[in-house]
């Protein structure tokens, strides 16, 4: 399957905020607040500001998290990436 | 226009023009006790007018207009003209005021700190505000309660209160008659009857007052208390709040800052008495 | 003076803010709201000697129109990002190309709509592409469509599901029932590049564009925000480019528009003390109504002048459309509504 590969936002155009479960993002160029859970923030972060694709998301993210099998983290990470795409938090490089 | 008042709550300085003159001395009447400031440049207008120049007379009814407007609005029979302005006012301080984030919340201040309460219409937030502001209470507002960017501050806007339906009588049994406006009978809210704040709160209108309570109240069923976390009254603040969106990061940062400070809480109550306890026995709490 | 009169003085720069009384304030903000425009009179008055509640109001108006000029450019970014894999390019119009280009006239302007040109023998890809992306159709009905697609300048209006704003996709930039027929390819090809990286029109396009769209595009609704574009435009472009007004000529010419492109300059001096070129201000007789058009606004910021509306209401929609066709579009407007 394609693994496409996205750039993250630059990370001074975003404000990010943890108010308990929910983490409030806001996005200074599109002036718009998204609030999101786990993993969302915890994927920005492991882009910071690079680009990226669930592969290599994966490989970062393995080293401080417990992942389950590579195929289906993949598979997830790949989902949420797009998710953030829509979003406009990452686009596609 | 013919006729035309200017009205000043909170920071908002209204002008409003009528092509009938009841509906402004209905307003004139409310505002009597307001400070009036004739140097002062109106920030928004609210005009009410015939849609049809024969509908000044015959079968008159009353179209909302100003500076912002709701398309396909209905007008209202000249009988509810003083409802019409309300709305009218209203309506310009939610899609026009951009120095305060504005909440769609009722407050009241003690001490110098206030409780703010937030909810829909039928929430009882106004009626519970308006009680709260007989006693030793003062009343901010019922409807609306602005956030300075700035400071963190709430800021009062004490507009008349707007009773409906039940809270009419329970009101017109604790108040003075003269504090009452006219009945408005069979409106499309229900019966609406207002209310004009005590002569302190109006006078006070300009101080700010730190939040420390932040309730979500729900009339109707048993007493219940449950607190809320920080991002789920964010998400609620946003959605009771209609200029969030437009104030960009000074919004985000009002409302984060908010959500850290203040506990909140969504509260049900059976009956006014219990809502009352609720309020005093959660700021009770909040003081330790 | 009427409060529409003081408020396009103050514009001008013919009226010192320091003399308005704060009856003159009342009229002069509610008609600059009126015209969406209390932004734009907030850069212009930026710095003047003012009472201090208009000095906190405007103050107010340019920070919300700072944030709105951000999110209005995000759409095009958003645009841009969705066309970007097919390679499909385009070039941003009005509003948001004033912002992108960062031209005077774009300060404190209200942007409503994305409206962006994509060159016709592109737009079903990139309809394609801006359905995937997450704008839907507005309009259900098959007759307005069909109209939209047949006989104007643009798609019929996308928006956006979740940020909830319109696109309009246009394939020229007056509609093809028009009289005049403005040479898309000749913009497209034409184009300027941002240092944001955004396609806009030339600047002689764009000032055409932007009469186009004052004068014969509408009924004149919000004209005097359209009249003030073009004042700013055409300054700018001069002040950088002497034979700026010539090449305007040259290129409304070229589109059919000369006629339009003159008038809307004479108004812009008879309103905003443009200064003109020589051979640009032969007055118009005609002139006077759209002048009594663009200032029909009473002291409480509504309409006045009801008749002339209805007039250029009609005349709207007679530059627009061949008398026939404009029978038939109204027909069926008309027996649409006594049927709901």
């Amino acid at each position: 399957m394609a693994d496409p590969v996205y750039r993250a936002a630059p990370v001074e155009a975003l404000r990010v905020e943890r108010l308990g479960e929910l983490t409030a993002i806001f996005d200074r160029r599109s002036m718009q607040t998204h609030l999101v859970v786990s993993p969302l923030p915890e994927i920005l972060e492991a882009m910071s500001g690079e680009a990226c694709n669930a592969a290599l998301l994966a490989a970062r993210l393995a080293a401080s998290f417990d992942l389950p099998d590579a195929a289906e983290t993949r598979a997830i990470l790949g989902e949420r990436l797009r998710e953030l795409a829509s979003l406009g938090l990452v686009e596609p490089a | 226009m013919r006729h035309s008042t200017r009205i000043a709550v909170g920071p908002v300085q209204f002008r409003i023009g009528s092509d009938w003159r009841a509906p402004v001395a209905a307003l004139e009447r409310l505002y009597a006790a307001y400070p009036q400031d004739a140097a002062r440049p109106a920030d928004a207008t609210v005009r009410l007018f015939a849609a049809r120049p024969w509908r000044r007379w015959l079968r008159p009814s009353v179209q909302i207009g100003g500076d912002f407007v709701v398309p396909d609005a209905l007008p209202l029979p000249l009988s509810m003209g003083l409802l019409a302005a309300e709305m009218g006012m209203n309506l310009q301080v939610a899609l026009g005021w951009r120095r305060h984030l504005l909440l769609h919340a009722s407050a009241v201040a003690r001490d110098g700190r206030s409780v703010l309460m937030s909810g829909v219409s039928g929430s009882g937030k106004s009626t519970l505000a308006a009680l709260l502001g007989e006693g030793d209470w003062r009343l901010m507002g019922d409807e609306f309660t602005l956030i300075d960017p700035a400071s963190g501050d709430a800021l009062a806007f004490p507009r008349a209160v707007s009773l409906k339906n039940e809270a009419i009588a329970e009101m017109a049994a604790r108040v003075d008659a003269t504090r009452l406006g006219p009945l408005l009978a069979g409106t499309p809210k229900g019966d609406i009857c207002h209310l004009i704040p005590r002569a302190d709160a109006v006078a006070a209108m300009h101080e700010p007052a730190r939040p420390a309570l932040l309730l979500f109240p729900r009339f109707g069923g048993a007493t219940a208390i449950e607190r809320l976390g920080e991002g789920e009254a964010f998400v609620r603040l946003t959605e009771a709040s209609t200029n969030y969106t437009a104030l960009g990061e000074a919004g985000f940062e009002a409302l984060t800052r908010l959500v850290r400070a203040v506990p909140a809480f969504g509260i049900s109550y059976p009956d006014s008495a219990a809502g009352l306890a609720l309020v005093e026995q959660l700021w009770a709490e909040a003081e330790r | 003076m009427s409060a529409v009169g003081t408020f396009v003085d103050l514009l001008a720069g013919r009226r010192d803010a320091a003399m308005l009384t704060p009856r003159d304030w009342d009229g002069v903000i509610g008609v600059a709201r009126a015209e969406a425009m209390l932004a734009t009179l907030a850069h212009q008055l930026k710095g003047a000697a003012l009472p201090a509640p208009v000095a906190a109001l405007l103050a107010d108006q340019r920070a919300a129109a700072e944030v709105a000029t951000q999110q209005a450019l995000w759409e095009a970014e958003m645009a841009r990002r969705a066309l970007a894999s097919e390679r499909i390019e385009f070039v941003l119009l009005k509003g948001t190309a004033y912002a992108a280009a960062g031209l005077s006239c774009a300060e404190g302007r209200q942007i409503g709509d994305l409206d962006i040109l994509v060159p016709a023998h592109d737009i079903g890809r990139a309809e394609n592409e801006l359905l995937e992306a997450g704008w839907e159709w507005v309009k259900s009905d098959p007759y307005d469509d069909a109209y939209y697609r047949e006989h104007m300048h643009e798609l019929p209006p996308l928006i956006h599901k979740a940020r909830d704003r319109m696109i309009d996709v246009h394939h020229t930039i007056l509609p093809q029932t028009h009289r005049t027929t403005p040479d898309p390819l000749a913009l497209v090809a034409d184009a300027a590049m941002t240092e944001s990286g955004f396609a806009v029109l030339a600047p002689a396009d764009m000032a055409c564009h932007c009469a186009a769209h004052l004068l014969a595009d509408g009924d004149l609704q919000g004209g005097l925000r359209n009249l003030w574009d073009f004042h700013c435009l055409t300054r700018d472009f001069a002040a950088v480019d002497p034979g700026f007004w010539g090449r305007l000529d040259a290129r409304a010419a070229k589109h059919g528009l000369r006629a339009v492109v003159h008038r809307a300059a004479r108004l812009a001096r008879d309103l905003y003390a443009s200064e003109l070129p020589e051979g640009w201000g032969r007055s118009n007789p005609r002139d006077r109504w759209f002048r009594r058009r663009l200032l029909a606004r009473d002291d409480w910021g509504h309409a006045s002048d009801f008749a002339l509306q209805q007039a250029f209401y009609i005349r709207s929609h007679w530059l627009r459309m061949p008398p026939l066709l404009l029978a038939r579009h109204l027909w069926t407007k008309w027996r649409k509504r006594a049927a709901g």
